[in-house]
């Protein structure tokens, strides 16, 4: 933290102003901000655009097309889309990973960094959102999800309660993140009536949005690779690994770029969280094997194609040992004490168990779901080079806004956004 | 990513109010200006096939509600509308009716596998009175080849070719079971799917967001999904249609058997039916005690699919 200090001498006279003026102009000043920076910043900035358009042209071509475009079929009805949707929701609830320990435990020092977290939750949150919009078929329907003009199938479907979860998540963080550099652009002290009952609810709220993400699946009794009570812990287990994981490399990047340095202790309580999830993720995920393979049955098919390829068919089989072997390699090298430090061993570890996570979610959950199908044919599935841009958009649309707000946070916690002086008083 | 100081409002706004834009903070301002209008006219280019896919959506099919939620006028127009459009773009003239239960009716389906062989006249007829894709060779209807002695549908095979029947082969065709308890409806996020009075499943093609979770939960790979648009050459559509079956459907939505409502609403039987040479598929209606169909479940031995899973199908096998 680079300065905690240097709040405006006039602070006290400025309290008067009423927030419904002062807080749209904090908004716009820290907009204006957001787009300031140094060669390198605007760079990054102009790649992430691309990339974004590169999506955006993408999925536009592929709604003029048709969904045939894509390489889902309807043996393979969810691919790439619905895969790094579940990740991004991993990712978003382990974003709030940071605030059990600073307010459960009372760790001070997390305090400082929990807006990190709460910061990755949304562009996570805007990356699940955007990632099922792209799978839909008839996006230019969507309002018929909203309650009250369209039809919501609600307690019904967990489809619904998804939407519910997902967007009450985001309101949330936005409404923590935004209150808590609010009051630090005042150079106020948050008054916690305001935001500890919220950050309460997020906790419990990222448990809930990652457990009903998890019922999407194992609710459907016709897909016995997903019909098992184990997968909502997996997904916790394993949100708390990537979550915390993507938080280090991002307080990482804030570090060499600017300059904003976090207190060791957090990174600490981060990979001491991250050691536990990854040793119970593996546990379940060995479980979870033992039954499929020691029983056999209907579950063991797609389990079989998916670990050792079946009838011929073995297009998962170098994903899945890919990341079983980036997750224990991961798991590994977090177990190193040069872990605790800042050292590079840290970040590989981080990337280790972020990209194996992201296999095992995705190519390693959703597509073998699929894969044999209901009447057991094998249909195999990669994604299309459409998919594979819409998915990079995406994620340069959350770097995009993960950037700016990073940006505002290193700016108004450093103290370098602060109320303009008034000139006039009345 | 430092924050320049010489150019943050602030420090250039500061006594100096009334004239917020001075010339460092201007240039930077006309810079952030051209990025941003090639920003825009980027997004415009990026999006652009969107104007394409959008020519393609009326304002009238844009605001459409809901089925339920339509009047008989509502109705009326809508058709008018989707009977017009067929007209334009294939130069056919289709009639479209809004087939309803008929009350105390309550549909099921049998097929006797002792007898059929696997020959797929069902599927064909199944493409062609459905209106189906002609290029993907669409079909609601899927035939598995399984060896004797098994029901186990893993040893099962749907493209199986040569002559039928073989000889260590049975033949198993699984189509919409019109489920009691359709896990395909309960997982519709906005309702665009629901089971009728006389026991079809339907879908409202005009409400349908494509989400396919349908298609993911349920249990018999019944439902479809519109990748394309479907081609169906103009001298081969069948004209018999109804909204909620065979019509033309748009891309993007999910569509499945409805035990041919355009026909059997209208007292004709499936079409997969008349076209069986063998005379191994049943249909009628379960509620009329003298029912064809009520014989064949009161005396034969009768077997329903994945009975485990709870979807209680309306849709029954069995062996003489
Ligand atoms: S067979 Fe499938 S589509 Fe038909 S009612 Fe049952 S679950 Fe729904
Ligand atoms: S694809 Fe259509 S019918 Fe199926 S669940 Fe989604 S909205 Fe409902």
């Amino acid at each position: 933290m680079s300065s905690t200090t240097a709040l405006p001498t006039s602070e006290d006279q400025r309290s008067d102003e009423p927030h419904l003026l002062s807080y749209p102009r904090f908004l716009k000043r820290i907009l204006w901000l957001a787009t300031e920076g140094s060669f390198g910043f605007y760079a990054w900035m102009t790649l992430l655009t691309a990339l974004s358009l590169v999506g955006l042209n993408a999925w536009a071509n592929q709604v003029a097309g048709g969904m045939i475009g894509t390489n889902m079929t309807d043996h393979v009805s969810w691919g790439l889309y619905i895969a790094n949707f579940t990740f991004c929701v991993g990712l978003a609830a382990g974003g709030v990973m940071m605030v059990i320990p600073a307010y459960l435990y009372d760790d001070e020092d997390m305090h400082k960094v929990v807006i990190v977290g709460e910061t990755v939750a949304i562009a996570a949150i805007v990356m699940c959102t955007l990632s099922v919009v792209v799978d839909l078929g008839r996006p230019d329907r969507f309002w018929h999800l909203i309650p009250g003009i369209g039809e919501f199938n609600w307690p019904v479907s967990m489809l619904t309660w998804d939407v519910i979860v997902l967007n009450g998540y985001l309101l949330i963080n936005l409404h923590v993140v935004g209150y808590l550099l609010y009051m630090r652009y005042l150079g106020r002290k948050p008054n916690p009536t305001w935001y500890i009952p919220f950050v309460f609810l997020s906790i419990f709220w990222a448990i809930s949005i990652h457990t009903v993400t998890a019922f999407l699946y194992c609710g459907l009794g016709g897909r016995p690779f997903w019909n098992t009570a184990l997968l909502a812990p997996r997904f916790l287990a394993s949100a708390f690994v990537s979550g915390p994981a993507f938080i280090i490399l991002v307080m990482r990047v804030m570090r060499v770029t600017a300059g904003y340095t976090a207190p060791l202790g957090p990174a600490r309580t981060l990979v001491q969280i991250i050691r536990v999830a990854m040793v119970v993720n593996l546990v379940m995920l060995a479980s979870e094997i033992f039954t499929l393979f020691y029983t056999g049955g209907a579950h063991v098919s797609a389990a079989n194609y998916l670990f050792f390829g079946a009838h011929g068919h073995s297009g998962l089989v170098p994903w899945m040992w890919s990341s079983i072997v980036l997750n224990l390699i991961g798991t590994v090298l977090f177990f190193m004490p040069s872990a605790m430090e800042r050292s590079t061993v840290r970040i590989v570890a981080c990337l280790c168990c972020i990209a194996g996570i992201w296999i095992e979610k995705g190519m390693g959950l959703i597509i073998p779901g699929f894969i044999p199908s209901t009447l057991h044919e094998i249909v195999e599935y990669s994604p299309s080079l459409i998919e594979w841009k819409v998915t990079v958009g995406i994620w340069a649309f959350g770097l995009l806004i993960l950037t700016v707000l990073m940006k505002v946070v290193v700016s108004v916690f450093g103290g370098q956004v602060t109320p303009e002086q008034p000139t006039v008083t009345t | 990513m430092t924050t320049t100081n010489d150019s943050s409002p602030k420090e250039n706004g500061q006594g100096d109010r009334s004239l917020p834009v001075l010339q460092n903070s201007s240039r930077r301002t006309a810079v952030k200006g051209a990025f941003a209008t090639l920003g825009a006219a980027a997004f415009v280019a990026a999006v652009s096939p969107l104007r394409q896919a959008a020519k393609q959506t009326t304002a009238s099919e844009f605001m459409q509600t809901h089925y339920k939620r339509l009047t008989d006028e509502d109705k009326r127009k809508v058709i008018e509308r989707l009977e017009a459009e067929v007209k334009q773009e294939h130069g056919v003239d289709v009639d479209i009716a809004d087939d309803r239960p008929i009350p105390g009716t309550k549909f099921v389906y049998a097929i006797n596998l002792s007898v059929c062989n696997g020959n797929g006249k069902c599927v064909e007829a199944c493409h062609k009175e459905n209106n189906h894709d002609r290029a993907t060779n669409q079909s609601y209807i899927r035939v598995l080849e399984m060896p004797k002695g098994t029901m186990d549908m893993e040893h099962g095979n749907t493209t199986y070719s040569g002559v039928v029947p073989k000889d260590d082969k049975f033949y198993l065709p699984v189509q919409c079971q019109q489920c009691d308890e359709p896990p395909c409806v309960d997982v519709c996020p906005v309702k665009a799917t629901w089971k009728e009075e006389d026991g079809i499943v339907v879908v409202d093609y005009n409400w349908c967001i494509g989400c396919r979770y349908c298609e993911a939960a349920c249990p018999y790979h019944a439902r479809r999904f519109n990748w394309k648009q479907a081609d169906v050459p103009a001298d081969e559509i069948n004209p018999d249609q109804s909204y909620l079956s065979n019509r033309l459907r748009p891309v993007g939505v999910v569509e499945k058997c409805t035990y041919c409502l355009h026909r059997t609403r209208r007292g004709k039987l499936p079409a997969c039916l008349e076209a069986c040479p063998t005379g191994a598929r049943v249909f009628g209606n379960i509620l009329d005690p003298d029912s064809n169909i009520r014989w064949i479940l009161e005396n034969k031995r009768v077997y329903i699919l994945k009975e485990d899973l709870g979807t209680k199908p309306a849709f029954f096998y069995y062996f003489d």
